[in-house]
């Protein structure tokens, strides 16, 4: 059973479709209200990371860097040691992909207070291809001591993510995407470093999921529970999706993974779906992979017995590593991973992309049925 | 304290060095020797700063990019009273110590920046020193570092972002030893000319003798007077000053004397090199 906090339209089609990063940038000028001391630092990319909106009424406390992300991290570090609480703006893969090293010291050593964006996360920044996908973001910021990692769901949780970050004191990464993707929660839904939101109440299986991917782990869940606008949008979506995927000729991690692509049908989607049968999925939106909500996930996984882990991230270090490494500890269940399996991304329409690797709707359902 | 005294300091500073370092067993040796002037000047005339009240915000900041060289430091912030001068002899390198091998900010209060990996101090302090502009601070803000690593690409970032916002708060101090790890910077990967490149990027640079202690004090002086633009120090020092068998040899990099070397080099110290025939142990 889908909570009440949820948007009432999400599976119908006029969803309202907006990129997480835009949550940033509202994030940022709330911010920037509600603390004088919140300044922002940016490489180059003031408008695409949503930078924007603060550079603008709080051009005082907005730092253009340039192109050297190593420096922002050092800067960051400094403003934050003078009592600053600086904000660092750039893609996942250069911040904190480039400047790993500085923030591993500068800011995390140095237990700066500094909240590092890192936009464009994830392979479905589509056509500007794997240099600029960041696939690794979550693993190498997750083994930070005492770094704190986010990864909103859509616009509004990512504002209140901003603000949360604004008020924790400690270091930070917060996570978001370029694509519009549908809004999932409301601003009335809870939100709070360390606490997941069980959105949807099941039974037979948990999927945990991080990200703009919570929709399609809703998506399956719902269609799997018989909703049958959730199974129209999977039927109507992605068969035609699947016959765009093409067989890479790129390089051998993914033309290994595309010999494994699916073409749907609506055929093979309701075939897959008698097959499974009626099912109770518990959904859950895990927005902070760290510290994670140990309580709700050990008690999910208690309850169903199963667990999916979904995220637009390598299969290794990010959210299933993080899953894997508690329930391991505390009450050891299957748990499948869907997400980049050990491979760099390509060129493509975002879409395309998390069809052909594999973290659509449809191979959650097919997940739910191999486990 | 006279120029007299602080050179006496000086010299009193690198002997309880050379015992810290054999203490230890480990550490570097050649770079702390040779920036014990300009470490002095700093702690004894040039720093507005008091012990007894190390978070003072109207204290100047010192960052320290090399952080290999904080047995230095540390020795001087003994010194200066911010440390038991047996915690400084006995405990570098030691585990539970707040004289970690790198430094770990705030282990004692006038470190401000987490360093080790080199590159990283400038970008530090120049965040320190934008942020403090915002609020109109007044204090100046030190940063010393290593001539090698002008290698790393952050530097370069760093003097780039002072010299675009005139960060004239900003004081850098480079050890040019013209040592390093592997051999002679000229050989490893030259830095010259260094002074030009500063200038390039819109930096005063002043050059001095790193172990004349009235030239240091002049120059840190004049930084201060600079209110145009960030000030860089070139401060010419000889690596291993003081001890003749570490003088100019890059090989002292990165290791501490055993104990008879360390007698050597004491006994150096304490007769400045045979000048003085008595010695007082």
């Amino acid at each position: 059973m889908l909570v009440k906090s949820l948007n009432p339209k999400l599976f119908q089609k006029n969803v309202a479709m907006i990129p997480t990063r835009n949550g940033y940038g509202e994030g940022l000028v709330e911010a920037g209200k509600r603390d004088g001391n919140v300044v922002v630092l940016c490489c180059d990319l003031t408008e695409s990371t949503r930078s924007q909106a603060f550079a603008e009424q709080f051009p005082e406390r907005f730092v253009q860097v340039g192109v050297a992300e190593q420096n922002m991290a050092g800067l960051a570090a400094g403003m934050a040691a003078y009592g600053k609480v600086p904000f660092t703006s750039s893609y996942a893969v250069f911040s904190p992909g480039r400047n790993w090293d500085q923030t591993r010291v500068a800011i995390a050593y140095g237990e700066a207070n500094v909240k590092i964006a890192g936009a464009h996360a994830g392979i479905s920044v589509g056509p500007d291809g794997a240099t600029h996908q960041a696939l690794e973001d979550l693993a190498i910021m997750r083994v930070l001591p005492g770094m704190v990692v986010l990864a909103p769901c859509d616009a509004i949780e990512a504002k209140k993510a901003v603000i949360a970050a604004a008020e924790h004191r400690g270091p930070v990464y917060l996570r978001f995407t370029r694509e519009k993707t549908p809004i999932i929660t409301t601003p009335r839904a809870p939100f709070s470093i360390g606490r997941a939101q069980v959105l949807r109440k099941g039974t037979d299986a948990t999927i945990i999921a991080a990200g703009p991917l919570v929709f399609e782990a809703l998506l399956a869940a719902e269609a799997l529970a018989g909703n049958r606008t959730a199974l129209a949008r999977i039927v109507e979506r992605y068969p035609a999706l699947s016959k765009r995927v093409k067989t890479s000729a790129l390089h051998g991690h993914s033309m290994q993974r595309a010999k494994q692509a699916v073409r749907w049908t609506p055929a093979s989607i309701r075939d897959l779906l008698a097959h499974a049968g009626r099912m109770d999925i518990e959904v859950i939106n895990c927005p902070s992979i760290k510290p994670l909500d140990h309580g709700a996930i050990v008690a999910s996984a208690k309850k169903t017995g199963r667990v999916i882990t979904v995220e637009e991230h390598q299969i290794t270090g990010g959210l299933f590593g993080a899953i894997a490494e508690l329930l391991a500890r505390h009450h050891p269940v299957p748990i499948t991973p869907i997400g980049m399996p050990n491979s760099f991304g390509e060129s493509g329409e975002p879409m395309e992309l998390l069809e052909k690797y594999g973290m659509t709707a449809p191979h959650v359902i097919a997940a739910l049925i191999q486990q | 304290m006279t120029i007299r005294q602080m050179e006496r300091k000086a010299n009193a500073i690198r002997q309880d060095l050379v015992t810290m370092l054999t203490a230890a067993g480990s550490g570097h040796s050649a770079g702390p020797l040779g920036m014990a002037d300009v470490f002095t000047a700093l702690y004894f005339s040039v720093l507005t700063h008091d012990p007894k009240h190390p978070d003072d915000p109207e204290r100047d900041r010192l960052f320290l990019s090399n952080g290999h060289i904080c047995p230095i430091w540390y020795t001087t912030l003994a010194h200066a009273g911010y440390l038991p001068r047996r915690e400084m002899l006995t405990t570098l390198r030691t585990m539970g110590s707040r004289l970690q091998g790198h430094p770990h900010r705030k282990a004692l209060p006038p470190i401000e920046n987490p360093a080790g990996p080199l590159g990283q101090g400038l970008s530090q302090a120049a965040g320190y020193a934008y942020a403090a502009r915002i609020d109109h601070a007044k204090f100046q803000v030190y940063c010393v570092l290593s001539d090698g690593e002008h290698e790393e690409g952050q530097t370069w970032e760093a003097i780039m972002f002072a010299g675009k916002h005139r960060l004239a708060s900003i004081t850098a101090i480079v050890d040019r030893n013209n040592i390093q790890i592997d051999g002679y910077t000229e050989d490893i990967m030259p830095l010259e000319p260094l002074r030009a490149k500063y200038e390039a990027f819109n930096w005063h640079v002043i050059e001095v003798d790193g172990h004349n202690m009235e030239e240091i004090i002049d120059a840190c002086s004049l930084a201060k007077a600079i209110v145009e633009k960030p000030v860089a120090i070139l401060a010419h020092t000889i690596p291993g000053k003081g001890v003749d068998f570490m003088e100019f040899d890059y090989v002292w990099h990165g290791k501490p004397p055993n104990s008879t070397e360390a007698r050597d080099a004491l006994h150096q110290l304490r007769t400045l090199g045979g000048r003085i025939v008595g010695e007082h142990e």
